[in-house]
């Protein structure tokens, strides 16, 4: 019933606040600390949305996004990649490998829930 | 920080998380700053350092810790430019390196024990990172602060009041490939740009190829969407925000005009009608005219409201005659405290008024002032209408969130199901609307969960494979009625019963009727699922949703048919301010009992009264016992009727779908009575849900069935019948006096007219 959203995150203080507020409204969360990690994760479980930082070790969030869009089992799911505030580069680099859109750092719980409405309601 | 926050608890506790985590990036990037001193360092060790800094500057901006924020995000740039070759590493920079980790490690602490640093903390080390950047970006390149809160403005929140200016932007959309590679879907931006206001959509197809040559995965469709909205252009691109790179998109404002209410109305012919802007429709206490805040997201719905629809309607204008040429609609936004004061003081009219007719025929006014009279009373009741209709909103904005609903629990438990709905327009009192929501979920959760077949079983009993859920609503009288009508499996009897005995909800020898087994899933902590599901069987249950209804002073009842369906029926008042209620007389005192949960009133003989071993007294109606509650001795009122062949018993329904009988001295009338709270000057007082002002002046509370069935019985005298002669003389007296033993409580309306009371 409610939708699953793997949130990819190499600080847990960030994976904290995005299960916090996505649990408040209805989302199953699932966590991972980085590309790899995900990537185990998504073999196994379907998500329906996927929330990731660009700067993890192991794999960062660029190649993860390739990767996902590169595979078949997530490939039409959304993707949004947590971008700093001028990181106009990184939004075009995580656009380029197929995401979704992007939430810019630091952000709200309401905005961080809006911009999650607007591409998986 | 706009629009909704964690909560200090929350924070509190994120805020530990970060301090803890910071401790760790600190210890780490104190051992990876050492081996770059060393000169063991290798690529990733400059990575791990960028990404340490980087985590502790994410996690200040959320908490706004300004200071350590601005010193990591140049301490980032210059790591960043450090990743990307333009900064050698060199001792001297790696110097600066370890300085600034010691400058983000006092900021941390200082963020920690919520101490202040003065302004230029780390100012030499600052203006060092400053230097070495300078170098690569040129002088212009100073770092400029970051703002640590949210920097984007939320879309969520309140709107700061501007003066709505509607303009009509047509946006031609063509999505490319590119934008479904990405996973973004033009039906949502559609569904966004609906949020903004009025939409007109067309879909071009001409560019469909046959179906030999499409390629299902490309993008052919075009839309053009007309919308009618008061946002600024920047708020329509907004929309675009993720897939302007992937479209064909060109916005453009045709003009400024009255919104055209009308939907059949072309609005691309803008410009051709006069242009007198009128301010947009919002109406009072319409809130989610509004683009809908993410937190008025109920906690059981998965995401934010849904979408309103293109043409909202207002809530019923006071005023019908003031309809502008334009065909527009104009309305003014006023606070809802304001609407209650107004509903509060036609209240206090109403009573006053109703003392001035009181007065009027006890002083046996001449016909003039009588007539002067009638004219007012309708007055003031079309003008009690007018101030109730203010509050009132259609059902719409709670029925519009179930397909959603729908749509997840069925597809979890794999079911099809579809949903209808019937009279969203049906309005009802805004208090009411909010305590519905809750409810009707839960309704519409055990509709799917325990109500529809699988497809398969539902091919097997002979029927389609998807099942359908209706929900209607309309009114009645001074009542709303909304039904959930399944057409499901119904409820299977036995089943139920068999659980209730195994719940020890009902003993195993007794012989209940179809209705009171249906009735036995109001009872408390029952469930029927099989197992618990994760949709319902939670042993929140129909108990709860009774007690809600019931808050309302509504009534919940069902019907099934075992193979064919099941159906849910809702009465609710239409306001919470009004209530139609029965006046009672006990003793010298007058109480005011709701209609609504009256069943009928009958003057027992003799016979029909029980005593209880235990205490307590029974009254038999058509051979079922019904206990008798004694209003007298529970408010000790010293001179009311305690015979019960002499004063009247009241059958009232009580929530669990029981009855009670009340002993009450004599029924005065039926009448409308304006609800004043007693909470605000009292405690709550048992047995007691407010107070009305009655047209002498008088107060008369009004009675809490529920609660009287659980107040402890004053141990009163139980009257007897001493002997036969005595009940005879009774009848007899009764006979005589052109009464009937049985009475249907009739009771007469202001104009004289005998109503029988039907509930």
């Amino acid at each position: 019933m409610s939708k699953k959203v793997l949130t990819v995150d190499d600080s847990k203080t960030m994976r904290d606040m995005v299960r916090f507020t996505l649990s408040g409204v209805g989302f199953d969360v699932v966590e991972a600390q980085d590309g790899v990690q995900a990537l185990s994760l998504l073999d196994s479980t379907k998500v329906d949305l996927i929330i990731t930082d660009i700067n993890m070790p192991n794999m960062d969030g660029v190649t993860l996004v390739k990767r996902v869009r590169g595979g078949s089992n997530h490939r039409g799911v959304p993707i949004l990649v947590l971008t700093t505030e001028g990181g106009d580069a990184k939004k075009a680099e995580g656009k380029a490998a197929g995401a979704t859109g992007w939430i810019v750092k630091p952000f709200t719980p309401d905005k961080l829930v809006q911009v999650v409405n607007k591409v998986c309601p | 920080m706009t629009g909704s926050s964690f909560t200090p608890d929350n924070l509190a506790q994120f805020k530990a998380t970060f301090f803890d985590e910071c401790a760790e990036l600190l210890v780490d990037l104190e051992e990876r700053l050492n081996e770059m001193q060393a000169e063991t360092a290798d690529s990733e060790a400059l990575n791990a350092i960028f990404r340490a800094v980087h985590s502790i500057k994410a996690g200040a901006g959320a908490f706004g810790f300004t200071q350590l924020v601005e010193f990591a995000h140049r301490y980032e740039a210059l790591l960043d430019r450090m990743r990307d070759g333009l900064v050698q590493q060199t001792a001297a920079v790696a110097t600066v390196l370890i300085h600034a980790g010691d400058i983000l490690a006092g900021l941390v602490e200082a963020a920690r024990s919520g101490e202040e640093r003065s302004k230029d903390y780390g100012s030499e080390v600052s203006v060092e990172i400053d230097l070495l950047l300078a170098q690569v970006d040129g002088l212009e390149s100073v770092i400029t602060p970051v703002a640590a809160q949210g920097c984007d403005s939320d879309g969520g929140g309140e709107e700061p009041d501007r003066q709505p200016d509607t303009t009509v932007y047509v946006i031609d959309f063509a999505p490319r490939t590119e934008l479904f590679r990405h996973a973004n879907e033009p039906l949502l931006l559609i569904r966004e740009l609906k949020g903004l206001g009025d939409l007109q959509i067309e879909c071009f197809t001409d560019r469909l190829p046959g179906l030999r040559v499409m390629e299902p995965e490309d993008a052919y469709l075009r839309w053009r969407v007309t919308l009618t909205t008061d946002k600024s252009l920047d708020e329509v691109r907004e929309v675009f925000e993720f897939v302007e790179d992937d479209c064909e998109l060109a916005i453009s404002a045709v003009a400024a005009e009255p919104e055209p209410r009308e939907e059949d109305q072309d609005a691309t012919a803008a410009g051709t009608r006069d242009a007198d802007p009128a301010p947009s429709v919002e109406a009072p206490a319409v809130t989610d005219n509004a683009a809908p805040a993410a937190d008025d997201a109920p906690a059981t719905d998965g995401a934010a409201p849904s979408v309103q629809p293109a043409e909202e309607r207002p809530a019923k204008t006071v005023s019908s005659k003031a309809a502008p040429q334009s065909g527009g609609v104009s309305s003014i936004r006023v606070d809802l405290d304001r609407v209650d004061r107004l509903v509060n003081v036609v209240g206090e009219l109403v009573i006053a008024h109703s003392m001035q007719s009181q007065l009027n025929l006890n002083s046996g006014a001449d016909f003039q002032s009588n007539q002067n009279n009638e004219d007012m009373t309708r007055v003031i009741r079309e003008l009690q209408e007018c101030v109730m209709a203010i509050r009132m909103q259609p059902v719409k904005s709670v029925f519009s969130r179930m397909p959603r609903l729908v749509r997840e629990v069925a597809a979890k438990v794999n079911k099809q199901v579809r949903l209808l709905t019937e009279g969203e327009q049906t309005e009802v009192d805004k208090t009411v609307i909010e305590e519905l929501a809750d409810p009707l979920t839960h309704m519409i959760r055990n509709a799917i969960d325990h109500g529809i077949e699988t497809p398969e079983e539902r091919e097997a009993a002979g029927k389609q494979p998807m099942g359908k859920i209706k929900l209607s609503a309309r009114h009645a009288g001074g009542n709303i009625i909304i039904q959930v009508i399944d057409n499901g499996a119904g409820i299977n009897k036995e089943a139920l019963l068999k659980k209730a005995i195994s719940k020890g909800i009902v003993s195993e020898d007794a012989k209940l009727t179809d209705e009171e087994i249906e009735e036995l899933i109001f009872a408390p902590g029952f469930s029927t699922a099989g197992s618990v599901t994760d949709v319902s069987g939670r042993g929140v249950g129909m108990d709860v949703v009774r007690r809600n209804i019931n808050k309302l002073g509504g009534r919940i009842s069902l019907h099934s048919t075992q193979g064919k369906g099941t159906c849910f029926t809702l009465t609710i008042p239409l306001s919470l301010a009004v209530l139609d209620g029965m006046l009672v007389a006990i003793g010298s005192e007058k109480y005011i009992l709701p209609l609504a949960s009256i069943i009928e009133s009958f003057r027992p003989q003799g016979e029909q009264i029980r005593a209880l071993a235990g205490g307590g007294e029974v009254v038999s109606m058509r051979g079922e016992y019904i206990r008798l509650i004694r209003v007298h001795h529970l408010f000790n009122i010293k001179d009311a009727v305690t015979d019960p062949r002499r004063g009247l018993v009241v059958v009232t329904e009580t929530a669990n779908g029981g009855k009670v009988g009340l002993l009450v001295d004599e029924l005065i009338g039926q009448q409308q009575v304006v609800i004043k709270s007693i909470q605000e000057n009292f405690d709550p007082v048992p047995g007691v849900s407010g107070a009305t002002i009655l047209g002498d002046g008088r107060v008369a509370l009004i009675l809490d069935i529920e609660q009287l069935k659980t107040m402890p019985a004053a141990s009163g005298e139980l009257w007897r019948p001493s002997s036969a002669a005595q009940t005879e003389q009774l009848a007899e007296e009764a006979q005589g006096n052109g009464q009937n033993a049985h009475v249907s409580a009739p009771t007469t309306d202001p104009e004289g007219r005998q109503l029988p009371i039907t509930v």
